[in-house]
């Protein structure tokens, strides 16, 4: 897989806590990946608009507001609603994991909660891009 | 290097016509396929190349922090108000030479036009490329072009002063400087100065306009240009919408004025024999290092031989590559390199 992985780092909602979304752009970036910073405060139609027209293999978002039982879902269903069913939603934030098996249930992929290590994040997405890569054939 | 012309499948050929219906996923896509050196690429592009022309393709660059993504913003958003005019953007940043990534935050600086369909805005990567903007950056705007858009701003990166690509690919090159952003010197050294079509001194409202507007008109003084083909000096505070009107009407007066005059044309077939050189030099980049293998040669000549020139194993390498090229084994071609696609420049 030669080609760089495309992610779109974005912070949904109300919460201003973005270092954290930061932190992630930074190590993605410096895991080889073309990471597009989207930003705070979007909303869920903003960041399926962009993930479409940058064509990303990867939306990750952090959510550090509580209301990620509301907004990945809802992210996860204007993907789908846009032909981008293939894009891997993931994400971190202050999750638990009941929520997280919760939404996994919904076809979103694996969480990332306080103390993740970003060399796991890195390996993830990797191995998940890399697996719908194939799947979809080269293109 | 004799392969084949590839011929577009109908199932490419269908994704072509779809970005032509104004199908926003399959502009994403076919934007990816340029981007990657898709062969299905090179082949749609020989198939809609007649159809391009229409878009007028205005390239934005300067040093970093001029206000480049505030001021596409800004133009973007004026002209979505007064006309309804769709928009095309292309904003480039740099690719890390040490991991191969990148961060591409000009979105930040663009989100009053996300929500809009009347403007499709693309990131790109440098992905190795020099001169402010990457390999694919004339593909993008081709398919924004295919897409209908009637105006494409293509911002380069802001690293300094080599990024005067861009006034090679497009119709029109607008400079962004601003007050305090060091004297114009600076933007003289690599030639950023000479590719300008219009200066514009964004930030206005900082102390340090008057200056450089009068050091700007210095050094077009010194460049003994008619004053009647001098490019225009506009100011703008871009984050307040100040100036931007007036920047964009000064701009589509430039490009329907060169329309008319025929030097839109001439202009246009200059940059399409840069873009032809690029690619032939970008395929002779990879003939001669990936697909010859010559890297390999040089390495094994490299080895304890510390005292030879430079010079002479660069002759010795072009040597091993001409003979090659005198009795062709067509084996020692990998053929999963396709050799009729895209090519990067340096």
């Amino acid at each position: 897989m030669d080609e760089p992985i495309r992610v779109l780092v974005a912070k949904p909602g109300l919460d201003g806590h973005d270092r954290g979304a930061k932190v992630v752009a930074a190590a993605l970036r410096d895991a080889g990946m073309e990471v597009i910073y989207g930003g705070l405060h979007q909303t869920p139609d903003a960041i399926v608009q962009m993930a479409v027209q940058e064509d990303v293999d990867v939306v990750g978002l952090s959510i550090l507001s509580g209301a990620h039982m509301t907004l990945f879902p809802k992210v996860k269903e204007l993907l789908d609603a846009a032909g981008a069913e293939n894009v891997l939603l993931t994400g971190g934030g202050i999750i638990s994991p009941d929520d997280m098996a919760g939404l996994e249930k919904l076809g979103v992929g694996k969480l990332f909660g306080p103390g993740s290590r970003l060399a796991d994040l890195v390996d993830y997405i990797r191995a998940e891009v890399g697996q719908r890569r194939t799947a979809a054939g080269s293109a | 290097m004799t392969e084949a012309a590839p011929v577009a499948t109908d199932r490419d050929a269908a994704l072509v016509e779809r970005v032509r219906a104004g199908d926003q996923r399959a502009c994403a896509r076919l934007m990816t396929w340029a981007e990657r050196n898709d062969p299905r690429y090179a082949a749609a592009h020989r198939a809609f190349v007649g159809s391009l022309g229409t878009a007028q393709r205005i390239g934005i660059t300067g040093p970093p922090g001029a206000g480049k993504s505030t001021l596409v913003e800004g133009l973007a958003e004026h002209w979505r108000k007064t006309e309804d005019r769709t928009i095309g953007v292309v904003a480039v940043d740099p690719t890390s030479p040490f991991t191969g990534g990148a961060l591409l935050g000009d979105r930040v600086r663009m989100s009053r036009l996300v929500l809009d369909p009347g403007v499709f805005i693309r990131s790109m990567a440098t992905r190795g490329v020099f001169g402010g903007l990457a390999r694919a950056t004339d593909d993008v705007a081709d398919v924004l072009d295919l897409y209908g858009r009637h105006t494409v701003l293509v911002e380069t990166v802001g690293v300094g002063q080599s990024e005067v690509d861009i006034a090679r690919s497009c119709d029109l090159t607008l400079v962004v400087l601003h007050p305090g952003g060091g004297d114009t010197i600076q933007a003289m050294k690599a030639g950023l100065m000479e590719v300008a079509d219009v200066y514009v001194v964004n930030k206005a409202d900082m102390p340090g306009l008057d200056r450089l507007v009068q050091e700007l008109y210095d050094v077009l003084e010194l460049r003994e240009i008619p004053e009647d083909q001098r490019p225009p000096v506009l100011t703008t505070v871009a984050s307040n919408g100040q100036g931007v009107a007036e920047l964009a009407d000064a701009i589509d007066g430039m490009v329907a004025e060169r329309r008319a005059s025929g030097a839109l044309d001439a202009r246009r077939e200059e940059n399409l024999e840069r873009r032809v050189r690029r690619l032939v030099d970008g395929r002779l980049r990879r003939d001669v290092w990936e697909t010859q293998r010559l890297a390999e040669h040089l390495h094994k000549r490299l080895a304890g031989s510390g005292t030879l020139s430079a010079y002479e194993l660069a002759d010795e390498v072009l040597d091993v590559y001409r003979g090659a090229g005198r009795d062709q084994d067509p084996s020692s071609n990998d053929p999963s390199l396709p050799d009729t696609s895209p090519e990067d420049s340096a």
